[in-house]
C-alpha cells in the first residue's frame, strides 16, 4: 500500500526545484551559525543560552518527536552540517556546474563502509553527553568540529562521506526512519536496470555523455549522482537514503516516487549486518542510561556522569559500555539461543541475533519518545526566554525573557510515557513474530527480552 | 474472527487493568516533615514518601548556592538561600509518584536537579506494568496469519 507524493504537481514541483531546500538550508545555517556563536559568546548557564536551548531542547524535540517518527531522514533532508562542505566539493550551489572542481574525490575506503564509525562517534558523544547537554562552550566546540570535518571530508572524499559514515547523529536516524510512514523508491525497477549511465548515482555529466552530449528527452539533467552514495534502483529500506532529492532532479525517466506508506514497512525486511544490530543496542542502552542518569533522583549518577576525567566518570563510563557493548547484547544472545532451542533451529545464531535486532528498533525509538517527552516538556520554557535573551546578557527582544521557569502537561506527561513505551513493545512484539516466522526461530524469549527492558524503562520514567 | 475475539479480550483485560481498584491500606493522614537538603545538583533525601492526605512540609536547606524546589503535579514552590533554610507545605492529596526539581539556576546540570516524591503507592506502575505483560502478550498473539518476509 503505497501512495505516490509526486503525482501532486505542486509537490514534485517543490521537491524538484533546488530552491525551497536552498533557503531552507541557508535558514538552517544561519540558526547553526548562531547556535554556535551563541555557545561560544553567551552566557555559561546552559539553560539560558540559546546553543544548548535550542539545540538540545528545541531541536532534539522536533527531531526525536516528529521528524525521525514522521518524515524518517527528513531532518538530514536540510540538516547544514554538511552543506558547506558539499557547496565546496560541486564547485556550485545550485545546479552542477560547466566544470567540476578538482578534489581529491577519493572512495571511502571499504573496510569503514558501514555504520561501526558512527556507532563509535555517538557512543562517544554519549559518553560525554551530560557536559555536552549542559556546557555551551562544549556543545559550540562539538558544533563546530562537525562542520569542520564535514568540510574537510567534503575536499579529501566523494559524496557525503561524513553523513554516510561519521556523523554521530545520521546513524540513528537512518536507523529509526525504517519506522517512518514515507519512502523514495523507484516507480519500476526494470527502467533503472536499463536507464543508460545511471545518472541518479553517476550524476548528469554521464547522462549527458549517454545522450552524445545532449539533454535527455524526459526528466532533467541537471542534477548531481547521489550524495549518499546509493543507487535509487536497489533502494529496499530507508536506511541510507538522505531524501535530499537529487535522484528526483537527476532521473531522465521520471521513475523516482516519494511514497507515503504504512508505518514501519522496513522492518519486515529483517537487518543481516552487524554494525546496524549494535547501533540498535547502543540507542536501547543509551535511552535507558539517560533516563536514570538525566532524569532519575540520583545525584551520585549525575555527578559522576558529569565529572570528566574523574575516577567516578571512569566508572560511569564503564558501565555505559558494559551495558551498550556486553550486557545488552550478551541477554540478547541468549534469548536468541534460546529461541533457537525452542525451535530446534540450524540457523546460525549471527544470522538469528542480527536479524532480531530489528526488533529493538520500533522498542527503541519508544524509549527515546518516553524519555525526549519527559526532558522537553518540563524544560521547554526556557526556549521563550533563550528566544528573547539568546546570549543571556539581558536582552529581551520578543518580550518573553522575563518568563518564569514552569513545566508543561505534567498531569498527561506519565500516561503519554506509558503510551509510548506500551506502543513500543506492541510493535516490537509484533516485528518479533515476523522476524521469527523468516528465521524459523521462536520470538518468545526475544518479547521477554524487549518486555523486561520495557519495564526497566517504566521503572526508571514513573 | 479469531483474531476479533483476541483483540476484545485483550480490550476488556486492559480496561480491567487501567480502571480495577487495587487493594490499598488507607492510612490516617499525618503531619510529615522532610529536611531536605540541595546541592549541586542533588537533593538529600532524593526520594520522599508520604501517605495521601498527609500535611506535608519539607525544609529546604540549601548548602551551596541558591536552590529552589518545584513539586510536579502540585505546582507547589519554594526557594532557599545558600545556608538558610526554606519551609513548603502542602496537603498530598493526589496520590501517585511526582518529580520534584529545582526551579532556580543553580548551574550546568540544573535542569537534572531532581527528586521524587511518592504519594502512597504507586498504583500507575502497577497498571503499567500489568499494561505492559498484556502488551507483549498480545503482541505476539494478535499479530496477522504469517506475511512473507525476505532478508535484506
Amino acid at each position: 500500500m503505497r501512495f505516490d507524493l509526486t503525482r501532486f504537481p505542486v509537490v514534485k514541483f517543490l521537491l524538484k526545484n533546488r530552491w525551497p531546500q536552498l533557503i531552507i538550508f541557508i535558514l538552517m545555517l544561519a540558526g547553526f551559525l548562531y547556535a554556535i556563536m551563541a555557545g561560544y559568546i553567551g552566557t555559561p548557564v546552559g539553560n539560558n543560552n540559546f546553543g544548548i536551548v535550542f539545540v538540545w531542547i528545541a531541536w532534539w524535540a522536533i527531531l526525536i518527536l516528529v521528524a525521525v517518527p514522521f518524515f524518517g531522514r527528513g531532518w538530514c533532508a536540510v540538516c547544514p552540517i554538511p552543506m558547506p562542505g558539499e557547496w565546496i566539493q560541486r564547485g556550485a550551489i545550485l545546479e552542477p556546474p560547466s566544470r567540476k572542481p578538482r578534489w581529491l574525490s577519493l572512495r571511502w575506503p571499504n573496510k569503514f563502509r558501514n555504520i561501526w564509525m558512527q556507532n563509535l562517534t555517538f557512543t562517544l558523544v554519549a559518553l560525554f553527553s551530560a557536559v555536552i547537554l549542559t556546557t555551551p562552550k562544549v556543545t559550540a566546540v562539538v558544533l563546530t568540529v562537525m562542520l569542520f570535518l564535514a568540510v574537510g571530508m567534503s575536499v579529501v572524499f566523494e559524496r557525503r562521506t561524513f553523513c554516510r559514515y561519521l556523523c554521530p547523529v545520521s546513524g540513528f536516524i537512518g536507523l529509526y526512519a525504517q519506522t517512518a510512514p514515507i519512502e523514495l523508491r523507484v516507480k519500476e525497477k526494470q527502467v533503472c536496470i536499463t536507464c543508460d549511465g545511471k545518472p541518479c548515482y553517476n550524476g548528469a555529466s554521464t547522462l549527458r555523455q549517454a545522450y552524445g552530449g545532449a539533454s535527455p528527452s524526459t526528466g532533467s539533467a541537471a542534477g548531481y549522482g547521489c550524495p549518499w552514495d546509493v543507487f535509487p534502483g536497489g533502494l529496499t529500506k530507508n536506511t541510507y537514503c538522505g531524501l535530499c532529492m537529487e535522484c528526483l532532479r537527476t532521473c531522465p525517466n521520471d521513475n523516482i516516487a516519494v511514497n507515503l506508506r504504512p508505518f514501519a514497512a522496513d522492518l519486515a525486511q529483517p537487518s543481516r549486518k552487524m554494525d546496524e544490530a549494535f547501533k540498535a543496542f547502543i540507542m536501547l542502552g543509551a535511552a535507558m542510561v539517560y533516563a536514570g542518569v538525566l532524569l532519575g533522583p540520583w545525584g551520585t549518577l549525575k555527578a559522576a556522569a558529569y565529572s570528566v576525567g574523574t575516577g567516578a566518570w571512569f566508572g560511569y563510563v564503564a558501565a555505559f559500555l558494559a551495558l551498550i557493548f556486553g550486557l545488552l547484547p550478551a541477554l540478547f544472545l541468549l534469548a536468541v539461543k534460546v529461541g533457537q532451542g525452542i525451535s530446534k533451529s540450524n540457523v546460525p545464531a549471527r544470522h538469528s541475533f542480527t536479524a532480531f535486532a530489528t526488533v529493538l528498533i520500533p522498542l527503541g525509538l519508544m524509549f527515546w519518545v518516553g524519555f525526549s517527552l519527559s526532558f522537553v516538556l518540563t524544560n521547554a520554557s526556557y526556549i521563550l526566554i533563550a528566544l528573547s535573551d539568546p546570549f543571556g546578557w539581558g536582552w529581551n527582544l520578543f518580550g518573553t525573557a522575563a518568563v518564569t521557569w514552569h513545566p508543561f502537561l505534567t498531569a498527561t506527561l506519565v500516561p503519554l510515557q506509558i503510551l509510548a513505551l506500551l506502543g513500543g513493545l506492541l510493535w516490537s512484539a509484533r516485528t518479533a513474530l515476523k522476524v521469527s516466522r523468516e528465521v524459523k526461530v521462536s520470538s518468545v524469549p526475544v518479547v521477554v527480552f524487549a518486555t523486561l527492558a520495557t519495564l526497566i524503562m517504566l521503572g526508571l520514567l514513573l | 474472527m479469531k483474531q476479533w475475539y483476541y483483540i476484545i479480550l485483550a480490550g476488556l483485560a486492559g480496561a480491567v487493568i487501567v480502571f480495577a481498584p487495587l487493594p490499598i491500606r488507607v492510612e490516617a493522614p499525618a503531619a510529615r516533615i522532610f529536611r531536605v537538603e540541595a546541592s549541586r545538583f542533588a537533593y538529600s533525601p532524593a526520594v520522599l514518601t508520604v501517605n495521601p492526605g498527609d500535611t506535608v512540609t519539607i525544609e529546604l536547606v540549601s548548602m551551596d548556592v541558591v536552590h529552589g524546589l518545584y513539586v510536579d503535579g502540585y505546582g507547589a514552590s519554594v526557594t532557599a538561600d545558600p545556608g538558610q533554610t526554606a519551609r513548603l507545605t502542602f496537603t498530598a492529596d493526589k496520590p501517585g509518584s511526582f518529580r520534584f526539581r529545582c526551579n532556580i539556576t543553580c548551574g550546568a546540570l540544573h535542569p537534572f536537579m531532581i527528586g521524587k516524591l511518592q504519594v502512597g503507592k504507586n498504583t500507575l506502575l502497577w497498571r503499567a506494568i500489568g499494561l505492559t505483560l498484556l502488551a507483549a502478550f498480545s503482541g505476539v498473539v494478535l499479530t496477522p496469519h504469517p506475511v512473507s518476509i525476505k532478508v535484506a
